[in-house]
């Protein structure tokens, strides 16, 4: 699963960046000293940033930018999704699964442009994320219920097949951060593989319509990785009167 | 229906077939053993997206007869439209994840 590619970006951040700062931090130098898909999440941390510093300093209500506009469909759709299936506490939980969002969807988009990557391509960074998901989800659950009704939970409504539910409940919920990370770095590296490829073959015209998909893919990967997480979050904090999930 | 699942077992009976019989003639001429697993994973890879192709037609076909009977209830209906093909889409993508892990 290694990819040996090089990539432009990378090699540049590389060669007057990191490499100078960890020869000054004292380490010893032979090679470029983070990997690709490090550079690219240290790229979509920065365009994240910055535009979020860009868009706060000229918030304003009578005449609101494009980007702020667009920000705001983008909160109000997310957040109305979440009331809709957690319930009225959904605010609590907006910053992360927000943030998810944006930075799954920037990272997707990331790898369409030439000379950049998908850093969700690699497993380590989509693996960061449904491990995160995963402690979250499982928090509020104990916050909520406390450590005996949580389990309690597991078990199910009846004490003869208690052992067993319990037994693959616990087996399911360690499959969801594996799922959901497994799910995001398939599709962005399949995609990315398919364009190398096709690139070899012609360069650019043939991979056109598959980065076209791209584009669709890496929007809806986004979607759907925020909302498996509220769907998670929302099994676990929901009471325990309506029995059913 | 079992015309359909006829074709689907020829189709599949070729895929099979097909690797083993051209590997057997590049052995003969004394080409790599190891093309053979190559075939395997393509065939793997086939395998599951047939699957997960059939899987997500029937969502389809259901979403689609939903949103016509009932045109109030479409957000609903995309809402689990999507989480349903997410899920089954995994399946194949758990095939490829395989894949890559096997091919090395």
């Amino acid at each position: 699963m290694d990819q040996h590619h090089e990539f432009l970006s990378a090699t540049l951040f590389n060669r007057y960046i990191a490499n100078p700062l960890a020869e000054a931090l004292g380490f010893h130098v032979d090679h470029d000293v983070l990997p690709a898909h490090l550079v690219m999440v240290i790229f979509v941390c920065l365009i994240l940033t910055t535009v979020a510093l860009l868009v706060r300093r000229r918030l304003s209500v009578e005449n609101p930018g494009a980007v702020q506009q667009m920000l705001e469909v983008l909160v109000e759709g997310l957040l109305g999704l979440m009331k809709e299936i957690i319930g009225p506490d959904a605010r609590r939980f907006f910053p992360l699964i927000g943030t998810l969002f944006l930075y799954i969807l920037a990272g997707n988009l990331l790898g369409l442009f030439p000379g950049f990557m998908s850093p969700t391509s690699n497993i380590n960074i989509t693996a960061a994320c449904g491990i995160l998901v995963f402690l979250y989800y499982n928090y509020h659950g104990f916050r909520v219920h406390g450590f005996v009704k949580y389990m309690a939970h597991f078990a199910g409504p009846s004490l003869a097949i208690a052992p067993v539910l319990f037994v693959i409940e616990i087996i399911s919920h360690m499959a969801r951060p594996f799922s959901l990370s497994v799910r995001l770095m398939g599709n962005i590296y399949a995609e990315e593989l398919i364009v190398t490829n096709l690139n070899q073959l012609f360069p650019f015209v043939i991979s056109m319509p598959v980065m076209a998909l791209g584009l669709f893919a890496g929007t809806l990967q986004a979607f759907i990785f925020s909302v498996l997480t509220i769907v998670y979050i929302a099994g676990s904090v929901e009471h325990a009167h309506d029995e059913e999930h | 229906m079992n015309r359909k699942f006829g074709l689907l077992a020829i189709a599949l009976v070729v895929a099979i077939l097909l690797p083993v019989v051209s590997v057997q003639a590049q052995s003969e001429e004394g080409g790599a053993s190891t093309s053979l697993e190559i075939h395997w994973l393509a065939v793997a890879m086939a395998i599951a997206a047939a699957g997960c192709g059939y899987g997500q037609s029937r969502v389809l076909t259901a979403a689609c007869e939903g949103v016509s009977r009932n045109p109030g209830a479409s957000d609903t209906i995309r809402f689990f439209f999507i989480l349903g093909l997410a899920f089954i889409e995994f399946l194949a993508l758990l095939t490829f994840v395989v894949v890559l892990l096997v091919s090395g």
